[in-house]
């Protein structure tokens, strides 16, 4: 048994923080979704990593830096439909049927993946009639379609596909979530370092440090449970993998929520300013919050596994 | 990053396991919690027993005994007897898991030959003289007074919270041997024989109803010089010394059995929102039982844990008072009754998030150490 990362693993966890620092600053992150930034990242691989030959514990450590630098679209679809679809997917992961429903980057995607009761289908968004974008999105970056009627689209899968989908983007959100968790540790810790007050810096309070200490602690045991749910993966006979997976969800979703808040509590007004990066972090958590299955979901996910009520 | 365990470590499971069917049938009738007597009899049989099966002093080198077994045995020797409900090390903890390996470390030829085997069988118990009424959280400003009288130390001071105290043989004990020295720098590690003129025990009632540890008030005691582990003054290190030996499995025992009350209190919750929340629960107890294996893993590749174990102590407290609250609320009115082995447990673990460490001192450790935060500033030095 090595639960540690890999040598190479910590190569590719290397090459994509590096790539992100160049690449995705908080200038170029804030202008939202670059097609050429997507092809970039597709060019590492980011997207065929699978196909390529690598499991998905290496594409949770990829995801959980795409998550620190909190790089803006669909990514986790484009993803999963890789060898798929072509270019740039976005998805649906729970359409309710009957009522609207709103899916995120629908003017970067060419497709749609829908995951519904019988399997995927794929929707080609020139074919949608009603689509209305949302005037004020939540998340800024995150620009979000309001479609009332889906079309039925091309069915490229079944049932089981669709559960494989849905495990697949829910353990690479999770990694996504700690990711940005990790980065919102960091991001209050330096400004605890830097802020002064009192003539010190704020950092050297218990009770600024105490916040920091429970992100920290909360994001590497969110990152543990994601890297054993994406192992778990690769190697199902090691673990029960729904109640893996269901339980990295809920502490990742936890993570990456209550990180950015004490990030922002952290930077005081500073964090409730639009020129800080704090909100963004904070808007993206809520937003994946409700990426496939929310804590409610995850959580009566976990409990199906434990013996049923007598 | 993998999760199988190797070859190796299967064999030795399976070995175990045979044993523990073998072995656990035969055991006598655990004894009452306040039954001390009974209690040390029934640890040291334990002990004995694993010591004739060749367990005892798992993590201990082999030329003093032990089994010398890597990290990964090390977990599932703990995880196997915790799941087996085999006893628990009992009054045999700061023998065998702290004064032994600190005697290992530090100690004489003379202090291992003498000690070491004793502790490894279960004949000799230790009990733990560290923290003090004034010396708690910040230990090392205790005052309890050594002064050098020829080939003794003359012992003056109180001890508290002394872990084992009214049973021990012998006491680690920490004493204030320069008192003009900064505080790390003046402390001497001693081994106190409980026989010795001059010690009054008493036992302090817990929460629960027993006595877990006791005071211990040192008058004039003469403690011989050859007690002395390592330099005088050089106490702080010495003490220090011991949690290197610690690899990362830290709470293994303590998870499994949360993780076992956890999975056992599932079927009598039918309430929607209690089982939500006992789902939390359980990923807390899964997520820091990934984190022990990361931590195992990288002790066996550096030596040490890594900063994955300064930070299981704080997050499992917490996941254990979430279990022990669900736990009261499940039971409802029946939680009225102590018998109820998951009151009992909620009552003794109340002391979790404050032995060894607050929660706010691990706090501040995590602040400090890994996230490189400045120490707050000491109100003495402040205008």
């Amino acid at each position: 048994m090595n639960f540690d990362l890999s040598e190479d693993q910590v190569a590719l966890r290397d090459g994509i923080r590096a790539l992100c620092r160049g690449r995705f600053t908080s200038e170029r992150v804030r202008k939202g979704f670059d097609p050429a930034l997507h092809d970039e990242l597709a060019g590492t691989g980011v997207f065929s990593l699978r196909a390529d030959g690598f499991g998905w514990a290496d594409a949770a450590v990829t995801f959980e830096e795409l998550g620190r630098a909190v790089v803006p679209g669909p990514l986790v679809w484009s993803h999963l439909a890789h060898g798929v679809a072509d270019g740039v997917v976005t998805g649906l992961a729970r359409p309710e049927p009957g009522a609207p429903a709103f899916v995120e980057h629908l003017e970067a995607a060419a497709v749609i993946a829908v995951l519904d009761e019988d399997g995927v289908a794929l929707v080609r968004s020139d074919a949608l009639q009603d689509a209305s974008a949302l005037e004020w999105p939540l998340d800024p970056l995150t620009p979000v379609h309001r479609i009332d009627v889906m079309p039925g689209g091309e069915r490229v899968g079944d049932a089981e596909v669709a559960a494989a989908w849905r495990r697949g983007g829910g353990v690479l959100t999770a990694a996504f979530q700690t990711g940005m968790a990790q980065a919102c540790t960091e991001a209050a810790t330096e400004y605890s370092l830097a802020r002064r007050q009192f003539d010190r810096p704020i950092g050297s309070f218990q009770a600024v440090k105490h916040i920091l200490a429970d992100m920290a602690v909360r994001a590497e045991v969110a990152r543990a449970a994601v890297h054993a749910a994406a192992v778990t993966m690769d190697d199902p006979g090691v673990a029960d993998l729904e109640r893996t997976l269901a339980g990295a969800r809920l502490l990742a979703s936890e993570a990456a929520l209550k990180n950015a808040k004490g990030s922002l509590q952290v930077h005081g007004g500073m964090g409730f300013t639009w020129e800080s990066d704090v909100h963004l972090y904070l808007k993206r958590a809520w937003v994946l919050n409700a990426a496939f299955g929310n804590t409610n979901e995850h959580a009566d996910a976990l409990a199906a596994r434990l013996s049923a009520p007598e | 990053m993998d999760l199988r365990y190797s070859e190796t470590d299967e064999v030795f499971r399976a070995e175990l396991r045979e044993w523990l069917a073998l072995t656990l049938p035969d055991l006598p009738t655990p004894p009452a919690r306040d039954d001390w007597p009974a209690r040390v009899r029934y640890d040291t049989d334990w002990q004995g027993r694993l010591h004739d099966a060749g367990y005892a002093g798992i993590s201990w080198p082999k030329e003093f005994g032990g089994r010398d077994a890597s990290p990964s045995e090390q977990l599932v020797f703990l995880e196997e007897t915790t799941r087996a409900r085999a006893p628990y090390v009992g009054v045999n903890f700061v023998g065998t898991l702290h004064c032994g390996p600190t005697l290992i470390a530090e100690g004489s030829d003379e202090q291992k030959e003498a000690h070491l085997p004793k502790i490894l069988r279960g004949d000799e118990v230790w009990c733990q003289c560290f923290s003090e009424p004034d010396a708690g959280s910040d230990l090392a400003g205790l005052r309890t007074r050594a002064v050098r009288d020829g080939d003794h130390y003359v012992v003056t001071g109180q001890k508290i919270w002394c872990s084992f105290g009214h049973v021990g043989d012998f006491g680690e004990l920490l004493v204030r041997t320069d008192p003009d020295a900064p505080k790390h720098r003046g402390i001497t590690w001693l081994i106190l024989p409980m026989d010795l003129p001059g010690i009054d025990v008493r036992p302090i009632e817990t929460v629960l109803g027993s006595s877990e540890f006791c005071e211990v008030f040192l008058d004039e005691v003469r403690v011989p010089v050859a007690n002395r582990v390592g330099e005088e003054n050089d106490g702080w290190r010495v003490t220090n010394v011991t949690l290197s030996f610690e690899r990362g499995t830290a709470f293994v025992s303590e998870m499994v059995d949360a993780l076992r009350m956890a999975e056992e209190l599932a079927p009598s919750i039918d309430d929607l929102a209690e089982r939500r929340e006992l789902a939390h629960v359980v990923a807390e107890l899964d997520a820091l039982w990934a984190l022990t294996k990361r931590n195992v893993s990288q002790a066996a590749r550096d030596g040490s844990p890594g900063q994955g174990a300064f930070m299981l102590k704080l997050a499992y407290s917490e996941a254990r008072d979430r279990l022990g609250e669900l736990s009261l609320r499940v039971l409802d009115r029946a939680a009225f009754d102590v018998s109820d082995e998951r009151v009992e447990e909620r009552l003794r673990t109340l002391s979790i998030p404050i032995a060894a460490g607050t929660s706010q001192i691990q706090r501040n450790i995590i602040g400090e150490r890994l996230l490189g935060l400045p120490k707050e500033q000491q109100w003495a030095k402040l205008p």
